[in-house]
């Protein structure tokens, strides 16, 4: 059968109609009238509105100060699993924030922008806690991701409502993991409410472990003599977090048996008054506050027990940064607006009292306890600015606050850091969903993983 | 015409016939085009039609499936690629989370064999004799595929608190059952994912079932009532022979899909407790995804290729040994 002329008609409109589609994907993006348009992350999806309110204002006044830049906000939640995608893509906004143990990596894979001219003229630029501005920094000493945000180190929440229902003094929090077990049993005989909880799911299982072993003064991996890392999640310090954890949960029945709790959902089972006790950044109370809506009332802070040789407190923390493919306008208003977001709330009174104010204003967190991003003296002075906004309950807190700077705190593993704290989660899942875990074997399963992950590079 | 002989030579013959022999070929169709002759003869309309769609699909298909195998011989970040050899199927191989993924996998499929294959087949024989508000049950049977699949888990999430007062543990205490730590034991954590997914996925299952009954001719039926056959005995000899040809086409692609299971384990459990429910598609997620740094895109790229492999072998296998009970 020859094609009759309508045929032919329907396969041309058929061609036309894929080059129209073609050409529309392929249009360009309209401009931006002489504004430049930087995108920054802002809070985490879902925080509340009083939240939202407090950053609108700050955008609002930093799009003030700088008429040029036009700011767009893009609500952000960090995840291991969609954030390499989202930056090879191309879809993480002009400016981002990333753990402390992944720039290393990221820079040296050529992903984030050279950052150092825009840095290098900041006039508290030389002030910065040396050690912590290295992790953003390359191996040609350029800067690459800032210190931005909170520097945290791993210390113990618990609600102060269910001690004083199990009998406990909310005033004397426990200082040994013995008297994390007591309290968390007290807690669950007496109230019912799990008295511990631990995360578990995908890689926070893992760092709350790293977490405890380092209070136990164990250790994930040791470089040797020859640079290579050797890994040491097969230590004692391990072995016996994980046997208390599961006698907790076999024999005390006192922790929340679920192997799904992440960072977030552990927040959520904290704030419903579901949890006495656990662990996470001493930082987490302003997202409690800004996602979750606690009050303070029944909040509490104390520090991580420390216990034996070489005991530690894993921190943690927050780096803000660019893609590598910023051009120069772009890294230029990234750096006014870390600058404006992130810094000068530490170094500048006006801009600490204003940034403080605002919060206050819209009842979110001012004053929760962070380590510092310069030095102590700086830190402690940029509280002194805020002192009548600060609405943290600071009487609540002195488990931590009073010893912050005297624990020794060690930095999180550095070589394949993700990667070593999934591996970490099997056997915290192990011990709280099967009472016959093995523990050694779980371990040495681990660590035999692990080694090969770092033979890997 | 008794039940054992009209219908069981009908369907036991005639696909045969028509596999073996297939269309007879016209005179045009074998006589070879010269060069230029099929446009002219209508090939270039059927070209041009077809060119969307060839497009659409190369680009949205073909060309990831081809990026995909070059990628499984590369080490790449999506920005630097190195060439590795076999260096990505070698270390997926070596890897111990493999075997723990495929014995899951095939716990998942084995279950859902059991459980979730006979599940929509029964409710599909017990509709088809239902005569009132006949629409109303299959709207309500296939109402758990409308829902999306996301709402469904968060929902069944719900119901799978292992505290005493969840959902089912409720209920269950009210029988003296439990409580069931569905999601939080290494034991309990498969069967309930299964459980899950026969619920959503069974409605769709039961009305190509129903449709196929639709076929069957009702004397049939009437014959075997005649000669005194019991429910059972209609069921067996009846319908089942009926619907051969529909079951083993949904056994084929259950295997296929269970093969590929995801979903479930990655929004119910994340692979947890202690890997009890990775997946060998789980699996490659954690190679691709799973860490911020290390995305492994050749690994993932080469067990990808690995599972498709063995599924397309698994089919032909499958299809050969399945060829004479075929009704197709």
């Amino acid at each position: 059968m020859r094609p009759g002329r309508t045929s032919q008609a329907m396969a041309l409109a058929s061609v036309v109609a894929l080059a129209s589609l073609t050409a529309c994907s392929s249009s360009p993006a309209s401009g931006h009238s002489g504004k430049l348009t930087l995108s920054v992350v802002s809070l985490l999806p879902g925080s509340e509105k009083a939240a939202f309110d407090t950053f609108n204002a700050r955008v609002a006044a930093f799009e003030k100060a700088n008429p040029t830049i036009d700011v767009q906000p893009h609500e952000y939640k960090w995840e291991a699993t969609t954030f390499a995608s989202q930056l090879a893509g191309g879809t993480l906004p002009d400016v981002f924030e990333i753990p402390l143990t992944d720039a290393g990596t990221l820079i040296a894979n050529g992903q984030l922008a050279d950052l150092n001219d825009q840095f290098q003229k900041l006039p508290y630029a030389g002030q910065f806690n040396q050690n912590l501005l290295d992790k953003g920094k390359g191996q040609n000493g350029h800067v690459y991701a800032i210190p931005a945000k909170s520097i945290y180190g791993v210390a113990l929440h618990y609600n102060r409502a269910l001690f004083q229902q199990a009998g406990l003094d909310p005033d004397k929090p426990p200082t040994t993991w013995d008297e994390v077990r007591a309290d968390a049993k007290a807690i669950k005989d007496k109230t019912g409410v799990a008295g511990y909880a631990m995360m578990a799911s995908g890689a926070t299982g893992g760092w709350q472990l790293t977490a405890a072993m380092y209070s136990r003064g164990g250790q994930v991996q040791q470089v040797q003599k020859d640079g290579s890392y050797k890994s040491t999640l097969d230590n004692d310090a391990a072995r016996k977090q994980l046997e208390w954890l599961k006698a907790m949960r076999w024999q005390d029945n006192s922790v929340l048996a679920d192997t799904t709790l992440a960072w977030d959902t552990i927040n959520q089972a904290f704030a419903a008054g579901q949890v006495g006790m656990y662990t996470s950044g001493s930082d987490v109370y302003s997202s409690l506050v800004e996602t979750l809506g606690v009050t303070g009332k029944d909040y509490g802070l104390t520090a991580l027990p420390l216990e034996g040789p070489g005991a530690g407190v894993l921190v943690g923390g927050t780096l803000a940064a660019v893609g590598a493919k910023a051009d120069k306008a772009t890294k230029d208003a990234a750096m006014k607006w870390i600058d404006f977001y992130y810094l000068q709330n530490l170094v500048d009174e006006n801009q600490a009292v204003e940034n403080a104010k605002v919060r206050a204003e819209n009842k979110q967190a001012v004053g929760t306890p962070v380590l510092p991003i310069f030095s102590r003296e700086q830190y402690q002075q940029s509280l002194k600015w805020i002192q009548s906004y600060i609405n943290v309950p600071l009487d609540h807190m002195k488990g931590y606050t009073d010893v912050m700077f005297d624990q020794p705190i060690v930095g999180e593993p550095t070589r394949a850091t993700q990667e070593i704290y999934t591996l970490l989660s099997t056997p915290v899942q192990a011990v709280l969903s099967d009472r016959n875990a093995d523990v050694g074997k779980l371990l040495t399963t681990a660590n035999t993983q692990a080694q090969a992950l770092l033979a890997h590079g | 015409m008794t039940l054992d002989t009209g219908p069981r030579t009908r369907l036991g013959t005639r696909p045969r016939t028509r596999s073996r022999t297939g269309p007879r070929p016209t005179p045009r169709s074998r006589r070879r085009a010269a060069p230029g002759g099929r446009l002219r003869g209508g090939g270039l309309s059927t070209f041009v039609f077809a060119l969307p769609l060839l497009v659409i699909f190369g680009v949205f298909s073909w060309l990831p499936i081809g990026r995909a195998l070059v990628m499984s011989f590369q080490k790449t970040n999506l920005l630097t690629s190195t060439w590795v050899g076999l260096d990505n199927f070698r270390a997926v191989l070596e890897d111990p989370l493999l075997m723990t993924a495929i014995v899951n996998t095939s716990w998942f499929a084995l279950l859902a064999l059991v459980l979730g294959y006979p599940v929509p087949l029964i409710a599909a024989v017990l509709m088809s004799e239902v005569r009132r508000r006949k629409g109303l049950y299959s709207a309500l049977a296939y109402l758990p595929v409308v829902v999306p699949p996301v709402v469904a888990v968060l929902l069944w999430r719900f119901f799978y608190d292992a505290r005493p007062e969840g959902v089912f543990n409720s209920l269950l205490g009210g029988i003296g059952i439990g409580p069931v730590p569905w999601l939080q034991s290494p034991t309990w954590a498969m069967p309930s994912l299964v459980l899950e997914a026969t619920w959503a996925a069974a409605g769709g299952t039961m009305i190509i079932y129903l449709a196929a009954l639709t076929g069957v001719p009702p004397e049939l039926y009437d014959a075997a009532e005649v000669d005194g056959a019991s429910i059972w005995r209609k069921v067996f000899h009846v319908t089942l022979p009926h619907l051969r040809g529909v079951l083993l086409i949904t056994l084929i692609l259950q295997i296929i899909g269970t093969s590929q299971v995801f979903l479930e384990p990655y929004l119910f459990t994340d692979g947890g407790p202690a890997d009890a429910t990775l997946t060998v598609l789980l699996l490659i997620y954690r190679y691709a995804f799973g860490q911020s740094l290390g995305a492994d895109y050749g690994k993932a790229t080469a067990l990808s290729l690995m599972l498709a492999l063995f599924l397309a072998l698994l089919s032909l296998v499958y299809l050969r040994v399945t060829r004479r009970w075929s009704t197709t």
